[in-house]
């Protein structure tokens, strides 16, 4: 079965032709950047408006670079939510469109589906029942994942995504965007000891009680980086290199203790780091080294597939159809879509 | 970033509807949200300003809670807007990411601020003149302490200069 994947919820134009759920024949993602250089220097704008001028471009190019024709597909998938609704409408537009004309099967895909779909895409025997930690500039998110397209929620942020606040921290300090990269960059050559910051929301507080919560928050610490910024005396190269790399140490500590207390509690052998953050090298190795010594399997997508693409919501879609499921032409896009939560998706 | 021009709290001598209040955790600063969030209703646009970790998102919490909204209430700067549905549609809009005005135009910000709902919406001063003459701007200061903050409320237009007088009443006579 080969499903072409469409993805607009926020910067990223995607479109993805993947067959059965495993094999990518072609992904393109076109963001900001990469428009300016190959249509001419056109600065693209914001949101809707650049999606409705990427979106067919890249549908075709995602077609031909798999070799394939529309009549090729066997059905259509899009990213309905969570993202920005006059962004995402382009993406559900097109895939209604689509597959009303070529009489194909429709699936909606939650965007953080997509992305724990990532992790089917790079191990497609990937055993349940899983924990995912889907960490991204928008999302931090532990996830449950009895079977597919079975979530459960176990904790989200209060306030800033963990990769919103590397890219403040990173503004902040001057370095480029997105500043996730600089920052894993940067930290290599800084000491973590140097500059103290508080751990944010440790789930073993000072008192030595036990924080059972598995919520997090990164606002407390972005805003303790940014003070220990403007407060050094000089903040040359080593002293940022130093509060990188402390900065990065405690938001990665706290990531990894609690998607392994929450491993741990719920008896599963299999944890997924997805999403735009998990490209951090720093995250990866110390999450694979909590891994091996709880005795878990760490499942971990390419670079590639961490960060926004429509190959991870074709590969989605695919899991979906095959149990029964897909979606009407009534789909909408919804900008506050929850995992439970699946629009329009009638799940036999 | 360049900076976008947007209207600025211009402190005047005598202006009586100008009100400060210090907050000294964030705590602090989320429970007072929640106050001006009960005097709030849907049309009414908060616009919120402070630097990077001042406590923006904190009191844009607060005060979508106050007003009744439902849903998971979290930093929107990836998405730039969040919909709360419950009593009010709180729309809780981040401008942090614009760096250019007529980026304002393809975000849709104009429908939202004639619309329905209760709009807060930080990082404020990027909205330039698409934010309508009558809001609430409040900036949001940092003083010596981690925690503590000064909330800098000035009031565009009679009903919110009432709303921010009932805040400032009740927060002085519960010290």
């Amino acid at each position: 079965m080969r499903i072409l994947g469409i993805e607009t919820s926020c910067d990223e134009t995607a479109a993805s032709v993947v067959r059965d759920g495993r094999v990518i024949e072609s992904s393109v993602v076109a963001s900001q950047a990469d428009l300016h250089r190959r249509f001419g220097g056109v600065v693209p704008e914001l949101a809707s408006r650049k999606h409705i001028e990427r979106l067919l471009p890249v549908i075709d190019e995602a077609l031909e670079k798999a070799g394939v024709t529309l009549r090729d597909l066997d059905a259509l998938s899009v990213t309905c939510g969570p993202g920005l609704v006059g962004a995402l409408a382009v993406g559900v537009a097109a895939a209604k469109s689509l597959a009303l004309s070529l009489d194909l099967p429709l699936v909606g895909v939650n965007h953080l589906e997509g992305h724990i779909y990532a992790a089917f895409l790079t191990e497609p025997d990937l055993a349940f029942p899983a924990l995912a930690l889907v960490v991204s500039g928008a999302h931090t998110d532990l996830v449950a994942v009895s079977d597919h397209a079975q979530y459960r929620t176990l904790g989200r942020t209060r306030d800033d995504a963990a990769g919103e606040a590397f890219d403040k921290v990173a503004r902040a300090m001057g370095l480029g965007y997105p500043g996730g990269p600089e920052i894993d960059r940067l930290a290599r050559t800084g000491d973590p000891r140097t500059v103290p910051l508080p751990a944010p929301m440790p789930f073993r507080r000072r008192s030595g009680r036990i924080d059972d919560s598995l919520e997090f928050s990164f606002s407390g610490i972005k805003t303790a980086a940014l003070r220990a910024l403007h407060a050094a005396a000089r903040a040359d190269g080593q002293f940022k290199a130093d509060l990188a790399a402390g900065f990065q140490r405690v938001v990665v500590d706290v990531l990894v203790d609690k998607s392994m207390r929450a491993a741990q509690s719920l008896g599963v052998k299999t944890v997924m780091l997805v999403g735009g953050v998990a490209a951090n090298t720093w995250l990866r190795a110390e999450m694979q080294r909590a891994c091996a010594a709880a005795g878990c399997r760490l499942v971990v997508p390419p670079p590639s597939l961490c960060s926004d693409n429509a190959a991870m919501i074709a590969a989605a879609a695919f899991y979906r159809l095959r149990r029964g499921g897909g979606s009407d032409l009534g789909l909408g896009a919804s900008s506050d879509l929850s995992l439970e939560q699946t629009p329009n998706n009638s799940l036999a | 970033m360049p900076e976008v021009p947007g209207p600025r709290p211009e402190p005047r001598a005598g202006n009586i509807s100008q009100v400060r209040i210090d907050t000294s955790s964030p705590e602090q600063t989320e429970a007072l949200g929640r106050r001006l969030g009960q005097l709030l209703q849907a049309g009414d646009i908060v616009a919120l300003s402070g630097d990077l970790g001042a406590g923006k998102t904190v009191l844009a919490r607060g005060i979508a809670e106050g007003a009744g909204a439902a849903g998971y209430i979290a930093s929107p700067t990836f998405t730039f807007i969040r919909a709360y549905r419950g009593a009010v549609t709180v729309y809780h809009v981040d401008l942090y990411r614009l760096d250019r005005p007529q980026q304002l135009e393809d975000l849709g910000l104009d429908e939202l601020l004639d619309g329905t709902g209760l709009v807060v919406l930080e990082w404020a001063e990027k909205a330039g003149p698409l934010l309508p003459a009558e809001h609430l701007w409040i900036t949001i200061r940092f003083r010596n302490g981690d925690d503590t903050r000064t909330l800098e409320f000035l009031p565009r237009g009679p009903r919110y200069t009432d709303v921010v007088q009932t805040v400032a009443r009740e927060c002085a006579s519960s010290r």
